[in-house]
């Protein structure tokens, strides 16, 4: 029998691994938070200036898709480096889960700008065309409608980003960042315990079905489609 | 009373190719009409009605409103100009997270009117339309016909003097057409709103419209009231339209009276959302 299925196995490590479980679901919820109050921003401009959009600027909205794309494009693991500096300016440190936020928060922006951008095209523009028609300015059309139009699309987009979150921040765990990834490298990887390895994947896999299930099941309550 | 003047409508796309949807068009719609614009697809219809709220900037031309000139209006003046005109369309264009209530409430919202006001004047609203029980259900649960009573109210909030219709009964089986003409004949007869009605169907102008323009290959080929041009009419479309000349299998009437239209098929032209820039 696997030694992570024993109960002497939880007794030494269910602490270590409840308290790995909650710094994930730390790091990932507040870059998430983080990931959207800009996202939605940039999301919202990119919408905004696009070729036939409400406020079209072409180079605006090239320069800015460019940037996102660039953004993308950065493997997490070396952002987490070049990181380094800002991440100590804006928290302090660069380790543990505060030093983890910041890379995950600015690796996941451009990720949430595109997933928003895509739930907002969503949203029929003949609604646009409506609220247009009845004088709703830019600002009310963004506000009372993409944002509510496409919100169980948003919803089911954030459950995306909360689970590549999860992984990344597994990755942040290698360098020594904290949560279930650290646990796993550490004591799985360095010390050969396979068993609290194996252990903090399953826990990593029940999480990121409960978000699924969860996000899921919101998104289904709002949908009024 | 809306008027448009030599308007025209170009469009260009980045290949350098153009297409004229409107030419030099001249329309006049007179408190208390009931005004039919027909025509076959790609006519320009739905451009032309665009351009009275502005949704479609027109290239060159005038739209005057009540005798006042709002082709450059922008911002806050764009604004409230539109809240003051009434639009339905073909796809209802409801917003499909609000339920019915909160679609009526939407142009009020907009306005920032008094929440209690707003509310009964929606309420009052959707008893004019018949849907007062239906005030909490959502857009996906009614049929299509409740759909487009519905975006009536919603048109009718701000108590426009005018109501742009876009195609509004095309989606919509024959009885129920007739009963949304029905009510949109008594939206004008009873509360004075001059409307304006953009179709293909012949029979939707001889059922609610009093005057009636006909459009072909971008321009107005004859205009005028109903009994008039459709006891004598002149182009060979109107004719084609009331059935009084044959159809060939080749081109739908596209040459029309004018014989000039553009190769270009407009329905290659994405229909855009308009820019308020």
């Amino acid at each position: 029998m696997p030694d992570f299925l024993t109960a002497e196995f939880w007794q030494e490590y269910g602490t270590l691994l409840g308290q790995a479980t909650i710094e994930t679901l730390v790091m990932v919820a507040s870059s998430t938070v983080i990931a959207y109050a800009v996202g939605i921003l940039l999301a919202v401009v990119l919408k905004l200036t696009e070729s036939g959009g409400l406020k079209p600027q072409p180079v605006l909205n090239a320069v800015l898709g460019w940037v996102v794309n660039m953004g993308r494009s950065l493997p997490f693991i070396i952002l987490l480096i070049i990181l380094i500096p800002f991440t100590r300016m804006i928290a302090g440190t660069i380790v543990g889960i505060r030093g983890a936020i910041v890379p995950l928060a600015v690796c996941a922006i451009p990720f949430v700008a595109r997933m928003v951008e895509s739930s907002f095209s969503e949203v029929r523009p003949g609604c646009i065309e409506a609220a247009q028609a009845f004088g709703a300015s830019t600002m009310q059309i963004v506000f009372r409608v993409f944002l509510p139009e496409s919100l169980p699309s948003l919803i089911r987009g954030a459950a995306i980003t909360c689970i590549t979150l999860v992984g990344y921040a597994a990755m942040a765990g290698a360098v020594g960042a904290g949560g279930l990834g650290d646990v796993a490298i550490r004591y799985g990887y360095y010390r050969y315990q396979g068993g609290v390895m194996f252990a903090s994947i399953v826990v990593l896999i029940i999480v990121v079905q409960l978000i699924q299930s969860l996000f899921d099941l919101v998104a289904r309550r709002i949908d009024k489609r | 009373m809306i008027e448009l003047k030599s308007l025209s409508k170009t469009y260009s796309s980045k290949n350098g190719s153009s297409y004229e949807a409107l030419k030099d068009i001249d329309l006049r719609v007179d408190d208390g009409d009931i005004y039919g614009i027909i025509g076959v697809s790609g006519a320009g219809k739905s451009t032309l009605v665009r351009c009275m709220n502005l949704l479609e900037r027109p290239t060159a031309g005038q739209v005057l409103i009540d005798g006042e000139d709002i082709t450059h209006y922008q911002g806050r003046h764009l604004f409230e100009l539109r809240s003051r005109i009434g639009m339905i369309f073909q796809d209802f264009n409801l917003f499909t997270q609000r339920t019915v209530l909160k679609n009526v409430l939407f142009p009020l919202e907009i306005r920032h009117d008094g929440h209690s006001s707003a509310l009964s004047r929606a309420r009052e609203l959707l008893e004019l339309v018949g849907l007062s029980d239906m005030e909490d259900r959502y857009p996906s649960q009614l049929s299509g016909g409740q759909q487009q009573r519905v975006s009536i109210a919603r048109a009718l909030a701000n108590r426009p003097s005018y109501l742009l219709c876009d195609e509004l009964t095309s989606a919509l089986d024959s009885l129920t057409t007739a009963s949304i003409l029905a009510l949109l004949a008594e939206i004008n007869r009873t509360l004075g709103v001059t409307i304006v009605i953009i179709t293909h169907a012949m029979s939707v102008v001889q059922a609610v419209c009093n005057k009636v323009a006909v459009i072909d290959g971008s321009r107005i080929v004859e205009a005028g009231r109903v009994t008039e041009v459709f006891s004598s009419p002149q182009a060979r479309i109107t004719l084609q339209l009331l059935g009084l000349e044959p159809v060939t299998a080749a081109a739908p009437a596209a040459a029309g009276a004018t014989g000039t239209i553009n190769a270009h098929d407009p329905s290659d032209t994405k229909r855009e959302v308009a820019s308020d820039a």
